[in-house]
């Protein structure tokens, strides 16, 4: 499982760059921003988990005595939380300039910005 | 041609390079000293059940302030740029239907429920402030979707916004002065492990991050809907 996970969110990061280099839509570069965005919260994800243990929750499953041997390291999940909302913005940011830029010269292509091209 | 060529060696060294990383991952066996400090002191120092809800909330506090912050700095940035040069009149839209008139109506307040559940229960279970933010945001979006014209309260947004943001600094200086220091949850009594009145003031301080996730959410999607021309 924790393989899987960690070959998918790679994966999906590969796809995401590469998505992002090759297109030349703007909303098409975006869009593979967030699929990178979320192969890289997976592999974080995966490299927290541990094989047979659960999710650090001290409920009824997992007593607080046994914590240290049940529960997986807490610390990358906080951090991808942080990661999920931060990415969040990024992306509203993103929208937004891409909406002033079509407003600016009514196409997305972004080979026809070329002012910051040297 | 030759740009695609480039962006696929690209990848292919990247792909090497990961699968290095994969291919050499071990997972842990044991928890590493910060998680284990976690792992054992949590429930008697936070009395928080969920974990990841005590070192976002109460153990990096601090960043967590950061990251609300931030948000808000998206949103307004966000409403600036999309505010620029926005033409001021006001066209009309085709009505968007019974089916979603009717069951926008029926599900927003549910969905507001179920965002209040999740922001509320952060410290017992998965979930939280940010979660039930976006839950929140989403029934703004319903709404949003089946009247793009109806401005739902701006100001009642702009009001829970400021005032869910201060009061959330507030808690942290009533920490600094109850309790160990900036944003500590003990200035509150700890309570029950495991009831809904615990862990100090998580619960507190998570309904107001989940109120301030939401109205942050909401401005910058009615910011974005306000593009559509009509």
């Amino acid at each position: 499982m924790i393989t899987i996970s960690l070959f998918t969110g790679f994966l999906l990061v590969l796809a995401g760059l590469y998505g992002a280099l090759t297109n030349r839509n703007i909303l098409r570069m975006i869009v593979s921003f967030t699929i990178a965005d979320a192969g890289v919260n997976l592999v974080l994800i995966a490299v927290g988990a541990m094989p047979g243990r659960k999710a650090p929750i001290l409920d009824a499953a997992v007593p607080v005595a046994e914590a240290a041997r049940r529960i997986i390291d807490p610390l990358p999940q906080a951090l991808v939380l942080t990661a999920i909302v931060i990415g969040l913005g990024v992306t509203a940011l993103m929208l937004a300039y891409a909406y002033r830029l079509h407003a600016s010269r009514g196409s997305l292509d972004i080979s026809k910005f070329t002012e910051l091209k040297w | 041609m030759v740009k695609r060529a480039t962006a696929l060696l690209l990848m292919v060294a990247l792909g090497l390079l990961f699968a290095t990383i994969a291919f050499d991952h071990r997972p842990d066996t044991e928890l590493n000293r910060t998680a284990l400090y976690y792992a054992e002191n949590t429930a008697k120092d936070i009395g928080a059940q969920n974990i990841v809800t005590a070192i976002v909330v109460t153990y990096r506090g601090l960043d967590t302030l950061g990251e609300v912050t931030v948000l808000f700095l998206t949103a307004a940035i966000v409403g600036l740029i999309l505010a620029a040069g926005r033409p001021g009149e006001r066209g009309s839209f085709p009505p968007s239907g019974e089916l979603l008139h009717t069951g926008s109506r029926l599900l927003a307040p549910l969905i507001l429920l179920a965002g209040v559940y999740v922001f509320v229960n952060g410290h017992l279970t998965p979930g939280g402030g940010f979660q039930g933010g976006a839950i929140l945001a989403s029934a703004a979006l319903l709404l949003l979707l089946t009247d793009p014209l109806h401005r739902f309260g701006n100001r009642l947004i702009r009001l829970v916004e400021s005032l869910s943001g201060v009061a959330y600094v507030v808690a942290g200086l009533f920490g600094l002065v109850l309790a160990g220091g900036f944003l500590d949850n003990r200035f509150l009594p700890l309570g029950e492990f495991g009831a809904l009145f615990s862990a100090g003031g998580i619960p507190v301080i998570y309904t107001l991050i989940g109120l301030k996730v939401g109205a942050e959410f909401a401005s910058m999607l009615s910011s974005l809907s306000r593009t559509e021309k009509h």
